[in-house]
């Protein structure tokens, strides 16, 4: 089973989500899939064993064979193509823009006389390797690089199948949050209750629905803020599977690294029980 | 000859576009006739490469110079690589532009002017 962890907003307590849970269960694989600012590894202290480039293929053009058709060009939804026709002595050629190239392919199989091929390019990393019996993955995207979903998609890649495969996503509810809640059994909301909490739960919600993908809420700083997100949740049908009030033990435990686990041993308990339950929903779908 | 300056209106009195990927308009002149066209910029809302997809458009109207506020490093290269001269820096109306440009008043530019998806300046006039 794959349960994916993510939230709307920022900051609610994903990763302490993610890593709690984790370190509760057994035969479990963490994949850490915020990969711009990966932080599972912060508290787990993973070995490492494993280093892999994360690649996209960005197109390379033979100039002798091309046409000058303009059809990679107009193809590309990107922009990444600029296609030159030749003018009074100057020979036509075609630009490649690698930064723009999202490594789609569609040039390279349009082109009518196979004049482009693929060449891998970094975009990223990802290491694998695992603390103890938690088997772990994470992904962590280039600095300069501006898209995650290639990363994400090599880090889930090294999914392993045999194991209950906790994803921690990054905040949001764009591309890098849908590439990593995508085909997850269960995703588990995590959210505070205050104004933009409740904000960006709303859009994550909408987000999980057009995925169709089951989900529930954990309230983090559960006794704070006010109760609209509480009648929300009631309003809307969603199971809140666990509420973690505010504790400045928590919050001092995270600042130095250390797991909720850890800290408060009884916690166990609540995150295997909160595994008990989303079982329950997810087989009885 | 035939130059491409940006503006932001369609007609002769409009201020100059200070952007060249997305400008609201293309204004291309010609030197000698002084005939100017003005053909709408369907690029302008683009999500990237706007800078590529503009630099090819006026590329396909037999454009020898563009004449803009600013000019970015993806629109700079294309338009370098198709040897199209780019001036920068240019303000005023789209008719005071081009009697400076056929006064010979421009100096073509050796890379762009901003970094990229710098905007338009303070000045802007919208």
């Amino acid at each position: 089973m794959i349960i994916s962890i993510a939230s709307g907003k920022g900051g609610t307590g994903k990763t302490t989500v993610a890593v709690s849970l984790a370190l509760s269960l057994k035969n479990v694989q963490l994949l850490d899939c915020d990969v711009e600012e990966p932080n599972d590894a912060l508290f787990l202290n993973p070995r490492i064993r494993q280093t892999q480039n994360a690649v996209i293929p960005v197109p390379e053009i033979d100039q002798e064979k091309c046409t000058n058709c303009g059809t990679c060009a107009e193809a590309c939804a990107y922009n990444a193509l600029a296609v030159i026709p030749p003018k009074e002595g100057r020979a036509g050629t075609v630009m490649v823009f690698p930064q723009l190239c999202h490594g789609c392919g569609a040039c390279s199989y349009l082109c009518p006389v196979q004049a482009i091929r693929e060449v891998p390019k970094r975009v990223g990393v990802v290491e694998s390797g695992d603390k103890g019996e938690l088997g772990f993955v994470q992904g962590k995207l280039d600095v300069g690089e501006a898209m995650g979903p290639p990363v994400i998609r090599q880090v889930k890649a090294l999914i392993n199948h045999e194991k209950t495969v906790i994803l921690d996503a990054s905040p949001g509810t764009s591309c890098p949050m849908i590439t990593a809640v995508q085909k997850s059994d269960f995703c588990i909301l995590v959210t505070e209750p205050t104004p933009f909490g409740l904000h960006d739960l709303v859009l994550a919600v909408e987000a999980l629905r057009k995925l169709q993908i089951p989900f529930g809420v954990i309230m983090n700083r559960s006794d704070l803020g006010n109760d609209r997100t509480e009648r929300y949740c009631e309003e809307q049908g969603i199971p809140i599977l666990m509420r973690i009030p505010f504790d400045k033990k928590i919050a001092r435990a995270y600042s130095q690294g250390n797991p909720v686990v850890q800290i408060f041993p009884e916690y166990k308990e609540k995150f295997q029980a909160l595994f008990q339950t989303i079982k329950e929903i997810v087989n009885s779908k | 000859m035939k130059i491409c300056i940006t503006a932001q209106k369609d007609g002769l009195d409009s201020p100059v576009d200070p952007r060249f990927g997305r400008c609201q308009y293309f204004a291309v002149a010609d030197t000698e006739t002084s005939d100017v066209e003005f053909l709408e910029n369907s690029n302008k809302d683009g999500m990237g490469g706007v800078g590529i997809q503009s630099s090819q458009f006026i590329l396909g109207k037999g454009v020898q110079a563009v004449v803009t506020g600013n000019v970015g490093p993806n629109a700079f290269q294309t338009l370098q690589a198709a040897g199209i001269e780019v001036f920068t820096g240019a303000a005023g109306t789209v008719a005071e532009v081009l009697e400076k440009f056929k006064r010979g008043e421009f100096k073509s530019v050796n890379g762009p002017s901003v970094e990229a998806k710098h905007g338009g300046s303070e000045n802007t006039e919208i």
